[in-house]
């Protein structure tokens, strides 16, 4: 085991299936002789060359269209947005196509292709560059949308996703991309579709994903200074959901804190709250909390754009509320 | 078929201007980029965050087009690399460091930040963090000049980067179609952040993209405050009689990295030292001196006004109040 950040968990990722695919490729916006605006491709252009990493012109609706033609022609395209904020010229071609080529043609054509980049706020950077887009695509059936928040699940997603037969959306985090973790010498798979138990408890059950995650384990590091034992799952995969493991933790603890870091209204949050409600209601002790983003623009103040996020105090008063705790 | 002109003109003899104009361009290209210097400057400070995109090298672009605009009547957009446009319209140096620091009395009241200076009164509408999302935009606002026959045209900045995106040929082939008195100025600065120009342009000269939408084109010397003024003098002067959109192809050069977080190693020192050579503020000065519209003394008070303009903008956001909790509620619906 080595313990490696984000970034290099996922650039192992790609140079592995590179190098195990040849229909493979990388493209985006500074990928190639930039190393990436994160660093994610570092290395990859010296290492596979320009066939295989292309820096495109910032053109994000032409470059993933082109995406979405190469893999109904055959090729695994990877297509880096330098972050979601951009992509929002490019979802037409995401959600009309891309999705949608296999529907349409009755089955005939497949469509492999993972679009990933960094999603959700970062630091001191106003509304248009600090959003959480999840629930736009998990909207969309055709699409499969993963959020990995640790290296493991990164390096482990992204193979699954560029293996996949399908378009995948994967949402990285701008400001977890440094976050280290452990991650096998010997190659291995995450399965899309699968949740993970974080942490185990008994008293209540914490559902998040992407890098409020790091948040949701701290609450529960100080909720059990006061004995609540909180379960931390983690979706990982948030189309196709992990339902089952949803259930089965909240039959065990009874009680629901859901977390997400995009806009209440109409969000995975939400929705995953509205399936507890519904599928476990008679088992639940307490109404479902969600702690989700403030319903405003993100703005560039810092003191404001912290309270507007989600945070461990505002986990910890929504697990104490469902815990009838003043 | 509408054809390319090339700026002919070494920029006439200053003397053809009153000194007061002259000292009017010196000083304004001199605010920005001493402005531009403490704000890198707070940066290192961690006084300012996130993304700050520095204007240094290309003072002459916005203060040449502005200072041959009307803004009673006329508007201008730009992008994120914005600060030296809100100075050059006349935002105070206050207003602009406070929206730096995320302070209330920032001219967004600490909303916006580096990316997302306006000011709706002295016309100047943004200040755009998404690369080209200003071109539509301001071809809609020389849309509404054209409906409410105000004869205001519209300046539209962007970088060489932003030309690739749809919007910019959907804009052009809509503003040409419609005949709307829209200027799009690239800023040409040769690098779309690490990116050259020739690795994702087909074209130097951007200034034939015109002929595809049959409009005007034009090369522009960004280096030369006073034949960039000339320049734009005709071009507006055209828009606005025949109301008419124009493409210019500003060649311009950034001293700065993209960004603060950018060491820019994809250019040689070489070559930011000659473009140094032509530096907008020392090309003017050293015309005026030849012509004795100025001497060194007086330029040098001219900087030092400049520099203490910046201090006093850090002292006032220093003490300005941050905004308050509850304001994140304001400024979402009207
Ligand atoms: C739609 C979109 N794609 C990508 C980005 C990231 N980005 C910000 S600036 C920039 C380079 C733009 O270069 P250019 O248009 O030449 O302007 P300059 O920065 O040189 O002024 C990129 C890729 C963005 N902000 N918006
Ligand atoms: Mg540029």
């Amino acid at each position: 085991m080595a313990e490696i950040a984000i970034r290099d968990a996922l650039r192992q990722a790609l140079e592995e299936e590179m190098n195990r695919d040849e229909t493979v490729f990388l493209m985006g916006e500074e990928v190639g002789e930039y190393n990436g605006a994160y660093k994610v491709s570092r290395g990859l252009l010296d290492t596979f060359g320009p066939k295989r990493v292309l820096d495109t012109p910032i053109a994000e609706l032409g470059f993933t269209g082109l995406g979405v033609g190469a893999a109904i022609a055959g090729l695994r395209p990877v297509v880096e947005w330098m972050t979601f904020n951009f992509a929002l010229l490019a979802l037409d071609q995401v959600i009309n196509n891309a999705a949608k080529m296999r529907h349409m043609s009755g089955g005939q054509l497949k469509c492999p292709i993972v679009f990933r980049g960094p999603n959700g706020p970062a630091e001191f950077l106003s509304s248009q560059h600090s959003q959480a887009f999840q629930s736009f695509l998990v909207h969309v059936p055709g699409l499969k949308v993963v959020a990995p928040a640790t290296a493991y699940d990164a390096k482990g997603l992204l193979k699954s996703a560029i293996r996949d037969d399908n378009p995948v959306v994967m949402l990285e985090s701008e400001m977890a991309y440094g976050w280290t973790g452990e991650v096998p010498d010997e190659e291995y798979l995450v399965p899309i579709g699968k949740a993970d138990i974080k942490r185990e408890g008994s008293d209540v059950t914490l559902i998040v994903h992407s890098k409020p995650l790091k948040m949701a384990l701290e609450a529960a590091d100080e909720l059990a200074k006061q004995d609540i034992h909180a379960e931390v799952l983690d979706l990982r995969s948030l189309r196709p959901l992990d339902e089952e493991a949803i259930y089965e933790s909240v039959r065990k603890t009874h009680r629901c804190v859901v977390i997400d870091e995009s806009w209440p209204m109409a969000s995975v949050g939400s929705h995953v709250a509205w399936l507890v409600s519904k599928n476990c209601f008679d088992e639940l002790d307490a109404q479902v909390e969600l702690v989700a983003s403030e319903d405003v623009p993100m703005p560039y103040n810092h003191r404001l754009e912290l309270a507007v996020q989600p945070s461990v105090e505002k986990i910890i008063k929504a697990v104490k509320t469902v815990l009838y705790i003043k | 078929m509408a054809k390319n002109q090339e700026s002919s003109k070494k920029s006439e003899s200053p003397q053809k201007y009153d000194k007061k104009f002259l000292t009017g361009l010196l000083v304004d290209m001199l605010n920005i980029r001493r402005f531009e210097e403490k704000a890198a400057q707070m940066y290192g400070l961690k006084k300012i965050g996130g993304f700050c995109h520095l204007y240094n090298g290309q003072e002459a672009v916005a203060v040449g087009s502005v200072a041959a605009l009307d803004l009673k009547r006329d508007y201008i957009l730009t992008s994120y690399r914005d600060h030296g446009h809100a100075l050059a319209v006349g935002m105070s140096a206050d207003s602009v460091m406070a929206e730096l620091f995320g302070k209330i009395t920032g001219c967004s009241r600490g909303k916006g930040g580096s990316m997302h200076m306006f000011d709706a009164e002295r016309h100047m509408l943004g200040g755009n963090g998404i690369v080209g999302a200003q071109i539509p935009i301001a071809t809609g606002v020389a849309f509404a000049s054209k409906y409410k026959g105000t004869d205001g045209v519209t300046l539209c900045y962007f970088g060489d980067g932003a030309i690739h995106q749809g919007a910019f040929h959907e804009s052009l082939n809509l503003a040409a179609v419609w005949k709307l008195p829209a200027i799009y100025i690239v800023e040409n600065n040769n690098f779309g952040m690490g990116t050259a120009v020739r690795r994702v342009s087909s074209v130097d000269d951007f200034s034939v993209k015109a002929a595809g939408y049959d409009i005007p084109g034009k090369v522009v010397n960004g280096m030369d405050v006073l034949s960039l003024y000339e320049d734009l003098k005709e071009v507006i002067a055209d828009a606005r009689k025949n109301s008419r959109p124009w493409l210019l192809d500003v060649k311009t050069y950034r001293y700065k990295g993209h960004s603060m977080s950018d060491p820019a190693k994809y250019r040689t020192k070489e070559e930011l030292e000659k473009y140094k050579e032509q530096d907008p503020i020392l090309l003017l000065k050293a015309r005026m001196l030849k012509d004795k519209q100025i001497t060194e003394d007086e330029f040098k008070k001219l900087d030092d006004e400049a520099k203490k303009i910046a201090q006093a903008s850090v002292d006032f956001a220093e003490k300005s109040e941050e905004p308050a909790l509850e304001t994140m509620y304001e400024d979402i619906y009207a």
